[in-house]
């Protein structure tokens, strides 16, 4: 089974909070159980985007790393889920 | 003799209000924004940002030197006596005057501090506040230290809430994780 995402950022580059900031508004813009998925190449991130995935309840369903550039796959929470 | 019997509601009942109060309230974050400096001014929009991104509610109180970043670039001279004009002159405002309050060499440390920032993508204070606005970020200035410094309104950046406080500010807090920078 191959999963669909629904939207892809390249914050290649950003450091923080930029790429926090960039995915919680693209996140908006998703509906429930959509996927979004992130490049980022701040070492940062990797523990930014866990956390913030706990604090929203959006949940980080993949991570991964190739030559410097960090890949997040986070899920649209469901509506009305509580954090 | 009768003895009233007090009902008590269902435990699970209980937990379900609990769980729609949790859902209700929104986590906050109130930031008290004393200083002026760039090397405050800037983790305090980092922060601000960054919260409102988490999908906490956030204010920002900007009080004494605090206000001064939220002066319009292009206005230079504020205040109504010469004492405020003065503060005005020395202390100029706008969130592309910040000074360093460490190595600031009369602006060449914020300078190369700007210089380095646009290196490594970070943004500068001023981007930071335009996204805060974006996002929602409450941006009060407080009403007593405008009076004391002669910051009117219109001197100030639009986009801010209505000056408040002490009170208000307080209230927000409550139940909120707030900081002093």
């Amino acid at each position: 089974m191959s999963i669909t995402i629904a939207m892809s950022l390249n914050l290649k580059g950003m450091s923080c909070p930029l790429p926090i900031i960039k995915t919680a508004k693209a996140m908006k813009e998703l509906t429930s159980g959509q996927l979004l998925e992130v490049f980022a190449t701040d070492p940062g991130s990797v523990p930014d985007f866990k956390a913030w995935a706990r604090a929203t309840g959006n949940p980080l369903v993949e991570t991964g790393e190739e030559a410097g550039v960090f890949h997040f796959v986070l899920k649209k929470k469901e509506e009305g889920a509580l954090t | 003799m009768s003895v009233a019997t007090i009902e008590k509601p269902p435990l699970e009942a209980f937990a379900e209000q609990l769980a729609e109060k949790k859902a209700e309230q929104k986590e906050k974050l109130v930031i008290f924004a004393w200083s002026g400096e760039l090397d405050k001014v800037w983790p305090t929009l980092i922060l601000a940002t960054t919260g409102a991104a988490m999908g906490k509610e956030t204010t920002v109180f900007f009080t004494f030197w605090g206000l001064f970043p939220l002066v319009k670039n292009n206005v230079r001279i504020t205040g109504e006596n010469w004492m405020q004009k003065m503060l005005s002159l020395m202390n100029r405002g706008g969130d592309t005057h910040l000074k360093l309050s460490k190595m600031n060499f009369a602006g060449a440390g914020p300078a190369m501090m700007m210089h380095l920032a646009k290196e490594h993508h970070v943004a500068s204070p001023d981007e930071l506040l335009t996204m805060a606005k974006e996002m929602g970020v409450r941006l009060v200035p407080c009403q007593m230290t405008m009076d004391l410094l002669g910051l009117k309104r219109e001197d100030l950046i639009d986009g801010l809430d209505e000056p408040a406080g002490a009170t208000m500010a307080l209230a927000e807090a409550q139940g909120a994780i707030t900081l002093f920078i």
